[in-house]
């Protein structure tokens, strides 16, 4: 990240403030606060069942915190739900993948233009002119995510049968569809050969650059995340050990001790 | 890559079909059936289950929601087009019957509540009070009925233009044109924006919400269409092919055959709502003559009866086992091996590694 930006790290776009969050007696989330830049890439680490996928479930409005707050430019998310939170400009990728199997990688990434459809399904049916209209611009819209993924060859196949790493290029391109100023990717990389990280963190670096996405990813594979990454949280048993950026946080013993299994009192 | 215009809905193969059913419907058929049997019996009934057909298609082959209750919306069609017709006097006939699916529909969002909070099987269960509570309904109050008292009550005429359908011929005609309107509207909902939100409902809900969808709206527009189509056609059935009214005549039984012809025509396709109602319609008749023609009645007709209830059930297991999509799905097999045609772009080779230029 040594050359020019096209568009330079700015001030706060989403604040975390005070997350707490637990699943009956389980806490999953404690206290949690932090703040994502504009066009920053922020990556989110920890061991497993540090809270990582449920800060992101809090954000796109899955999971409701039970105390705290999330700021999204300047404004207290007041509704948690993830059909508000889309509206409001957050897109999100699953860990474990969500995508619609049965549907082809087009419609998958059709479907991730939903907001910028505004025609009734009396307008759908009939074909009146905004439908058609909306219809074709979403499908250009979509045709250039998947010209900019390098998916063409497979525009058509249903996604259930595309293998894995496929899949998760879908994924990411129909959160791309979405045109959302936020990204929030649950383990974009998981399970992928080193091939095809490389390929993925091309992507999600490009996109950054291209759009200025913000994005918050959630990664194990640490060589990526100090590769890729403007500034890194660490969560470990649902509270922060470190902020700040990768290389800081490489060298803070709490993270070493966290990743190597130190006991804890 | 397909030279396919990719910014159309309807592709030339579509238009194509099109062309070739239709003149099917309005010339050949016209020229070569003559008797009424086949109109009566064959033809009528399985337009007009066909569009029941595709009712169900929608809530359970798009939106994947386990619906249960087909006939009882087909009850609220039929019974709502006769008091319209009766109780309307200038309502033209075809307003009667938009009307009474927009009636179906009410019910339709009523009984489709419950899905906003169950699923599967127990949605299933639940939407089967719609089947009892609208025959209830009817039985109940003799106003539905206009206080009649022998239990069969004859329908209207259908009347179009001042001219009154009686001739079989001249309901199937009828019958053709308010299908294929609907079946087009089905199509382009479909094709389109709506139906990629049903089908994102049905395949991941919690993805779909995140891309902005909301499961209340899509869930209960769903129920609503659905049960449109389901009381257009319990209407047309009660009109053209029953030519009278009862509750008995939309039970329990009717919604599962409705059922069975989504699933064995195919999930999530139109087309297979009108092969999937053309089997379970065809198959007991072929059954039928095979038993008098083959073996000249030696064989018992109830054990013709039995053994069409388990060639169903087999077939539905087969089905639900080997292919989902089902005899659609078969045909397009079919039609590809034939005409090999776009056959490439189905199976698209996969390259593992990803698709570096």
């Amino acid at each position: 990240m040594t050359e020019e930006r096209r568009f330079p790290i700015g001030d706060s776009i989403l604040e975390l403030d005070h997350i707490s969050l637990s699943f009956g007696g389980v806490k999953a989330i404690t206290n949690t606060s932090f703040k994502v830049r504009a066009h920053e890439i922020r990556a989110i680490i920890g061991p497993n069942g540090a809270g990582k996928s449920s800060l992101l479930n809090c954000i796109n409005g899955i999971y409701k915190p039970q105390e705290g707050t999330i700021i999204f430019k300047g404004e207290v998310l007041s509704k948690i739900n993830p059909n508000f939170i889309a509206r409001k400009g957050i897109s999100r990728t699953f860990q474990n993948l969500a995508l619609f199997k049965r549907m082809s990688v087009l419609d998958n990434i059709l479907v991730g233009r939903r907001l910028h459809e505004t025609a009734n399904f009396i307008e759908v049916a009939l074909q009146l002119p905004r439908a058609k209209r909306e219809e074709k611009e979403n499908r250009e819209k979509s045709e250039e995510i998947i010209e900019f993924l390098e998916i063409g060859n497979i525009r058509d196949t249903l996604v259930g049968k595309l293998p894995y790493g496929l899949q998760k290029k879908v994924e990411l391109g129909r959160a791309l569809a979405t045109g959302a100023e936020i990204l929030l990717l649950d383990e974009p990389m998981a399970g992928m050969n080193v091939e095809e990280k490389r390929e993925m963190c091309r992507f999600i670096l490009k996109v950054n650059d291209e759009l200025g996405t913000t994005m918050i990813l959630i990664e194990h594979d640490m060589g990526v995340v100090m590769d890729i990454s403007d500034s890194v949280v660490v969560l470990d048993y649902g509270k922060i050990i470190a902020d700040g950026p990768p290389d800081q946080v490489r060298s803070n013993q709490s993270v070493i001790d966290a990743y190597l299994g130190v006991a804890h009192d | 890559m397909r030279a396919q215009p990719i910014f159309m809905t309807f592709k030339k193969s579509d238009v194509v079909n099109f062309v070739v059913l239709m003149t099917l419907a309005f010339i050949a058929i016209p020229m070569t059936v003559q008797t009424d049997y086949w109109y009566t019996s064959i033809l009528i009934p399985w337009l007009c289950l066909s569009l029941a057909a595709i009712g169900q298609q929608i809530v359970m082959g798009y939106t994947g929601q386990l619906a249960l209750g087909a006939a009882g919306f087909m009850a609220a069609g039929a019974f709502a087009c006769f008091n319209l017709v009766l109780r309307v006097p200038d309502l033209p006939f075809v307003g009667a019957l938009g009307l009474s699916g927009l009636i179906a529909a009410a019910f339709g969002i009523l009984f489709g509540l419950p899905s906003l909070r169950v699923r599967g099987i127990y949605l299933m269960v639940a939407t089967l009070a719609s089947q009892f509570f609208i025959i209830w309904m009817i039985d109940k109050f003799g106003w539905f009925k206009n206080y009649d008292t022998s239990g069969i009550i004859t329908t209207q005429d259908i009347v179009i233009f001042g001219k009154s359908m009686t001739t079989p011929m001249e309901m199937f005609f009828v019958l053709v044109v308010v299908v294929t309107v609907l079946t087009l509207l089905a199509m382009n909902m479909a094709r389109g924006s709506t139906g990629r939100r049903w089908m994102a409902v049905r395949d991941m809900d919690i993805a779909a919400e995140s891309m902005g969808i909301s499961l209340l709206r899509t869930k209960l527009q769903a129920f609503a269409i659905s049960a449109f189509y389901c009381g257009v056609a319990g209407a047309l059935f009660a009109f053209t092919y029953l030519k009278s009214l009862e509750p008995v005549a939309f039970d329990i039984k009717l919604s599962f055959k409705i059922l069975f012809m989504v699933i064995l025509g195919g999930l999530g396709t139109i087309n297979g709502a009108f092969i999937g109602a053309a089997f379970i319609l065809l198959f007991p008749v072929v059954l039928n003559t095979i038993g008098n023609n083959v073996f000249h009645g030696s064989i018992d007709a109830t054990i013709i009866s039995a053994t069409e209830q388990v060639v169903f059930g087999v077939l539905i297991i087969v089905f639900m086992i080997y292919e989902p999509l089902g005899m659609a799905k078969l045909w397009d097999s079919i039609k590809q091996r034939l005409f090999r045609k776009e056959s490439a772009s189905v199976d698209a080779p996969v390259n593992q590694a990803g698709v570096g230029k």
